[in-house]
């Protein structure tokens, strides 16, 4: 059994329309990936009466119409589900990379996280675009995924005092996560750098790029390759 | 077809229906009606369905001219409404013609009114829905709050037959001290004598009451001991009450879509209208309720709420509009 998970879900209610199912108690792949399949073979299995399926770090909020079902039949159909779980096949995560201009202009706190590890900027560069980072959540502000698995030599406190606007595109780090601000939004992240890729389209058919499971990878750019994607995304 | 100019509009006048479904887990809040009962409500006595989009008016309203011949009605919060300087009538159909003014006050009691007009107010539908979701930019009248020299369309619609009112017995009133029924958790385990103070004290609403969650003050609510002063961040329903480390309770609403503090119970679906309507200074009691009791007044508002569009179908018989209570000139 993987860190963290729990033998079998527990349950929570979340007031007259809400069943939280939990997985597990820590921020883990093992508990994520497990979350990730219940959320698939619910989507499958699209059972009557539930209007959401919500996904996080270790558990699914399922959203239901109380005319159509309660949490009792919900709890019971997906204790069935979790016992046959082996049999669901998930597909790979997508890997989605995004190109990132790191430094002074962009990223107004490199110099900071470098200078607080003792590291060179190039270093901190290298060592942040190197994982693949896991999408445990989105959230916050529309596409804002919360990646997991920053190398420990980068976990950076918080801004004391957030910013009030963080332009649209910013990565930045928060103690163990990294992130990116999909749409400009007050923030308390140490920013590092910013893509110039459009990562909301809420007009699109597609308004996202990726979702939770997903991995992400940042590709270091420079600023004149920043300004062409800039323009290419936005127009 | 054009239905207003926004002479003045108000401190925070948006457009919403029902909501936007199916995002949450991008981090795209559910927005739509706060107080949905009444915009379903004046959506019905204009002849809409009832999730068509209305104007959400906040506190105080605004200033219309109107650019057609069409008819609206104005719900939820009692508020100073008149056409063109005569009172007008709430809960119940108002026509209006072409260089009418159409103005909604400062509300009297209660907190938000909902303008519907017939066909539904038309803008963009944006992932699903019309709701404006301002934190985003997204959906509404260009994602944002009315402002002065709009032009509001809405979608054609003929005319109610019959000018419809609904009944008292279905009007909700707006008392300042008002009491919500709540559930117990998600995380009620996380506290024990803060569950006997929450629903034995009462809790100031803040200024700090918005889309996103009404911010309370009263009796600290405080996490047991042994239990972590914050959770792994989990998707939000509307109604749960959160309890950040300052321990006073912030009951979360239709803007919120990720939390990462404990919720010691939420509020029942059929209480969250409450909700919307309690403006700072209001009082809130909570009284403990069991799931099967809160699914029992689910059935019943949903009952109600069908009952409600019978009656008003059953009086759109054939027959010419009745006079309006509003005079013309």
């Amino acid at each position: 059994m993987g860190k963290g998970l729990f033998p079998r879900a527990r349950f929570r209610i979340a007031g007259d329309r809400g069943l939280l199912a939990e997985y597990g108690d820590a921020i883990h792949p093992d508990v994520h990936h497990k979350v990730r399949a219940m959320a698939m073979r619910l989507q499958e299995e699209s059972l009557p009466g539930i209007c959401e399926i919500l996904p996080t770090y270790r558990s699914i909020l399922i959203v239901y119409d109380p005319m159509v079902t309660g949490p009792g039949d919900l709890q019971q159909r997906l204790n069935e589900m979790e016992e046959r779980l082996s049999e669901v096949s998930i597909p790979e995560p997508r890997l989605v990379e995004i190109p990132v201009c790191y430094g002074e202009a962009f990223g107004p706190d490199l110099a900071f996280v470098a200078k607080v590890h003792g590291l060179s900027i190039e270093a901190v560069i290298r060592i942040h675009s190197a994982p693949e980072y896991l999408i445990y959540m989105v959230g916050f502000t529309p596409g804002f995924p919360f990646l997991g698995g920053l190398p420990e030599v980068l976990h950076t406190p918080r801004l004391e005092t957030p910013r009030t606007r963080v332009p649209e595109g910013s990565v930045g780090i928060a103690n163990a996560q990294t992130g990116i601000y999909p749409v400009a939004s007050p923030g308390g992240w140490r920013l590092i750098g910013r893509t110039p890729l459009r990562l909301f389209r809420p007009q699109a058919s597609r308004p996202f790029l990726y979702q939770a499971g997903d991995r992400i990878r940042f590709i270091p750019i420079s600023e004149k390759t920043y300004h062409r994607i800039r323009q290419e995304a936005w127009g | 077809m054009e239905a207003f100019l926004v002479v003045t509009p108000g401190p925070y006048t948006t457009v919403q229906d029902e909501g936007r479904f199916g995002f949450q887990d991008m981090g795209v809040p559910i927005s739509g009606a706060l107080d949905a009962f009444s915009l379903k409500a004046a959506n019905l006595l204009v002849g809409n369905a009832p999730g068509a989009a209305g104007l959400e008016c906040t506190i105080l309203g605004p200033r219309l001219r109107v650019l057609g011949v069409f008819d609206i009605a104005l719900c939820g919060a009692e508020m100073d409404f008149s056409v063109n300087g005569k009172p007008a009538p709430q809960w119940e159909t108002v026509r209006v013609r072409e260089g009418d003014t159409v103005n909604i006050g400062q509300a009297k009691s209660g907190c938000r009114g909902y303008l519907a007009v017939s066909g539904g107010i038309h803008v963009p539908v944006v992932m699903g829905s019309r709701s404006t979701y301002v934190g985003g930019a997204l959906g509404g009248y260009r994602g944002r709050i009315l402002k002065e020299g709009d032009i509001l369309k809405r979608d054609p619609q003929p005319p109610v037959k019959r000018r419809l009112t609904l009944p008292g017995r279905w009007i909700p009133r707006h008392p300042c001290e008002i009491v919500l029924s709540v559930i117990p958790g998600p995380q009620d385990d996380f506290f024990d004598e803060a569950l006997t103070v929450l629903f034995e004290s009462s809790y100031m609403v803040t200024p700090k009451a918005d889309r996103m969650g009404y911010r309370l003050q009263g009796p600290p609510l405080l996490i047991k001991e042994g239990m972590p002063p914050s959770i792994i961040s989990e998707p939000t329903m509307p109604g749960g009450i959160q309890i950040p480390a300052d321990r006073q309770p912030i009951i979360l609403l239709v803007e919120q879509t990720v939390g990462g503090y404990a919720k010691i119970g939420t509020v029942i679906t059929t209480d969250l209208g409450k909700v919307a309507q309690a403006t700072p200074g209001d009082t809130f009691r909570f009284k403990r309720i069991g799931l099967e009791e809160a699914h029992g007044r689910y059935k019943d508002h949903v009952a109600r709420m069908r009952d409600i569009a019978a009656h008003l179908a059953a009086r759109q018989g054939p027959g010419a509009f009745g006079r309006t209570s509003v005079e013309r000139r």
